[in-house]
């Protein structure tokens, strides 16, 4: 068969049933393979779409999010989607065309040298070189993907060697000497945590994405409740520990509250787990958690002791390792009332700064009150996406996240129009869910083309735009350090965000009396098909608290 | 120091001093990687990314043709090594890796110096040949070059002996290693 049918073969095999691209000239046979392959295809409005997409197909779902582009500008426009997964570990496939072989090297139209540009952000690239290479390359791809770590892999086919014949058997295992990610953790160490978490008078539990991804949530639980352990996540982790718990403390971070951040602050061990004490979660580094101890459980020994030493280091699979933490902790003789006088301090600063906001008296709707406003409306039984910026803190903030899987953003790589193409792959992946895109009116613009994806592929996400007129966390940032100078923020009251949902077929609205908000939202989420709801909020609302940059914990304001 | 983002202005020297982790320790990198297109320039770019130079790279076939063997050296404190290594062992191509002691390993280097030398001079840069066991794999009325193998400071003090004369051109392959004793590097 020719090699292009072998990829729809191998995909299939590996259990593909979506895939998100856009075709062009070298990789027509790929599209011609696809025509009859039996997978559903979402044809995307622009390459970028395409790959959030295929991320947010995986962070929904947890399977592997493929995204097919051709070679030159179709590759470059990937780029940024690469990069993403690369940054909060999304197990993704890309497929690109690449030009002939015989025109490789001597700029061919639309040639790029994608594996080339991408090297520093895929977790690996395979660029074939002989056909017969396809079905196995196609299959290291899904494996590197979607095992240890998680990332994205890209696989660059010439468009001759796509075209090639080839004898296609069925591959059943992959060949890679040099990887074997560490699943089980040490036992030794196992035990040495658990040791410390008996010993610890002010532990903290903080959590990270790597939890979602380990699909480790209720081991994670499990560790908590095996005595009354603080739970704080990361912006990526949220879900990993329902919000609301007696135990959780809330997200931890730059906007993270204040009880997560001072926890952390005067806590005697971090034990954390599948976090990686970014830049956005340590302010200062040299005055974070000056009196911790750390455990750091992670899959990829290259972030154990990266920022911050780490005193307990164990390597593997958080699934695997958090059980026998628990079950190494409970066979341990510890009395609960010695965290009595940590819990008294934690519930001080629950009490005294619990997460809040000014409403406003009259009609003005409150960017926060937006974000409560659709937790009530969706009763918290929604996958929520979002931009980056003001709305994407706001929407961590005050949507409590129960379950892992159902808050997809980008945290690493901070990309704005990350909301709406994101929302779409992981409507495709949850038919059945409520999938809503919080967007900020700057970020939405960057992707807003995939809307016209959502209406001709009946995918019914329901964008709500937090409008304030601003790139609004630019403008936060020029008001609080920069003397007010406000530079390139204000967008203008342009588009018409109704007009243009409609001119795409799909459903605008506009609301901007807080009054009528609540009804509002609750027709938009009843509506068929995909909605925009442009939300009126007040314009220059700053987010808080904050840890400003460069700061410790214990000198958040706001 | 700042962080990008907050109004501060940076001082040239706090930032110069800031980026500062050298101290000189040689670091050898012995490393078994899959002989597949692009292994060296993943290699090189994680070092890039990091600002480090790599002072010397030599790449070589095994007894396995599957895999190649890369040898490098490179100066820095270990913390941050510590990191690049990590970060290598990620790459899905590279099998194995070892940050080798210099004074746990033998290592070994080979050079060409191409020397001015007239009647006078072409003795003596003969005589020094010698004496750092090198040989003379080339002659020509105006110069003489010279073959010399050796860990790097005794090719830099060979170096330094027929510099004088003039030296047209050197060409190094940079250090391979193995570790000392009975197992395998």
């Amino acid at each position: 068969m020719r090699a292009v049918d072998a990829v729809m073969e191998c995909l299939k095999a590996e259990g593909v049933k979506h895939v998100f691209g856009i075709p062009g000239g070298a990789n027509l046979p790929t599209y011609d393979a696809l025509y009859d392959a039996g997978l559903r295809h979402v044809q995307c409005r622009h390459e970028q779409g395409a790959g959030h997409a295929a991320e947010g197909y995986a962070k929904a779902s947890g399977q592997v999010g493929v995204a097919l582009a051709t070679s030159g500008p179709g590759a470059t426009n990937l780029v940024t989607a690469i990069a993403d997964a690369m940054m909060d570990s999304v197990p993704t496939v890309f497929i690109t065309g690449q030009v002939r072989t015989d025109l490789l090297g001597t700029d061919g139209f639309q040639e790029a040298d994608v594996t080339g540009i991408t090297m520093p952000i895929v977790k690996h690239s395979i660029m074939i070189q002989d056909p017969l290479e396809i079905p196995e390359a196609i299959h290291e791809a899904f494996h590197i993907a979607r095992t240890g770590r998680p990332g994205p892999v890209l696989v660059d086919i010439p468009q001759d060697l796509s075209r090639a014949e080839i004898p296609y058997e069925p591959v059943d295992s992959v060949h890679l000497p040099g990887y074997q990610p560490t699943k089980e953790g040490n036992t030794k160490q196992i035990r040495l945590a658990a040791k410390a978490l008996a010993n610890a008078r002010r532990p903290v539990i903080y959590a990270g994405g790597g939890v979602v991804n380990a699909n480790a949530s209720a081991e994670l639980v499990e560790l908590a409740m095996s005595d009354r352990f603080p739970v704080t996540c990361t912006l990526m982790g949220l879900g990993a520990f329902p919000a609301p718990h007696d135990q959780w403390l809330g997200m931890l971070g730059m906007h993270g509250t204040r009880s997560a951040n001072y926890a952390m602050d005067e806590a005697d061990l971090i034990c954390c787990v599948g976090a990686r004490f970014d830049d956005r979660i340590t302010g200062k580094l040299s005055e974070f958690a000056p009196r911790a101890k750390f455990i750091h459980i992670d899959v990829d020994p290259a972030e154990i002791s990266k920022n911050v030493p780490a005193h307990i280091p164990i390597v593997g699979d958080a699934k695997q390792i958090l059980p026998k933490l628990c079950a190494e902790y409970r066979a341990l003789d510890t009395d609960s009332a010695r965290l009595d006088g940590w819990w008294e301090r934690v519930r001080g600063w629950q009490e005294k700064h619990p997460l809040g906001y000014e409403d406003s008296e009259g009609s003005e709707i409150k960017p926060q009150y937006m974000i409560e406003a659709l937790y009530e409306a969706t009763g918290g039984d929604a996958i929520v996406t979002s931009d980056v910026g003001q709305h994407q803190m706001w929407a961590a903030q005050y949507f409590h996240f129960d379950a892992p899987r159902k808050w997809i953003n980008s945290g690493g790589l901070g990309t704005m129009g990350f909301g709406l193409p994101s929302a779409m792959g992981a409507k495709v992946a949850m038919p059945d869910e409520q999938v809503v895109c919080v967007a900020g009116d700057g970020s939405i613009i960057m992707n807003v083309q995939e809307l016209a994806t959502c209406v001709t592929e009946s995918i019914a996400v329901k964008v709500f735009i937090m409008n304030n007129g601003y790139l609004g966390m630019v403008r936060q940032w020029q008001e609080l350090f920069w003397d007010g100078r406000y530079s390139a923020v204000d967008m203008g009251s342009s588009p018409d965000w109704v007009k243009l949902a409609e001119a795409f077929g799909a459903t605008g609205v506009r609301v901007d009396d807080k009054a009528e908000l609540p009804a509002v939202m609750k027709k938009v989420l009843e509506a068929e098909g995909p909605v925009v709801c442009d939300v009126r909020v007040t314009p220059e609302e700053n987010c808080y608290p904050m840890i400003p940059a460069g700061q410790a914990a214990r000198d958040m304001v706001g | 120091m700042g962080e990008p983002g907050t109004k501060e202005v940076l001082n040239l020297d706090d930032l110069q001093a800031s980026s500062g982790f050298r101290t000189g320790r040689k670091h050898i990198l012995s490393l078994l990687v899959e002989n597949k297109p692009g292994v060296l320039a993943r290699i090189s770019g994680l070092f890039a990314r990091r600002g480090f130079n790599i002072d010397s790279l030599a790449v070589g076939p095994t007894d396995d043709d599957q895999i190649s063997r890369i040898t490098l050296t490179v100066d820095g404190a270990s913390h941050p090594i510590d990191q690049v290594t990590k970060q290598m062992h990620k790459l899905i191509n590279v099998i194995k890796i070892r940050d080798l002691e210099p004074n746990e390993a033998v290592a070994r280097e080979l050079a060409l110096f191409k020397v001015s030398a007239d009647g006078d001079s072409r003795g003596q840069i003969m005589e020094y040949a010698e004496i750092f066991r090198g040989r003379i794999v080339d002659v020509s009325k105006r110069s003489v070059t010279v073959e010399v193998t050796g860990p790097d400071d005794k090719i830099e003090a060979f170096e330094q002996m027929v510099r004088p004369f003039g030296l047209i051109e050197m060409v190094r392959t940079g250090e391979i290693a193995v570790s000392r004793g009975r197992t395998a590097t």
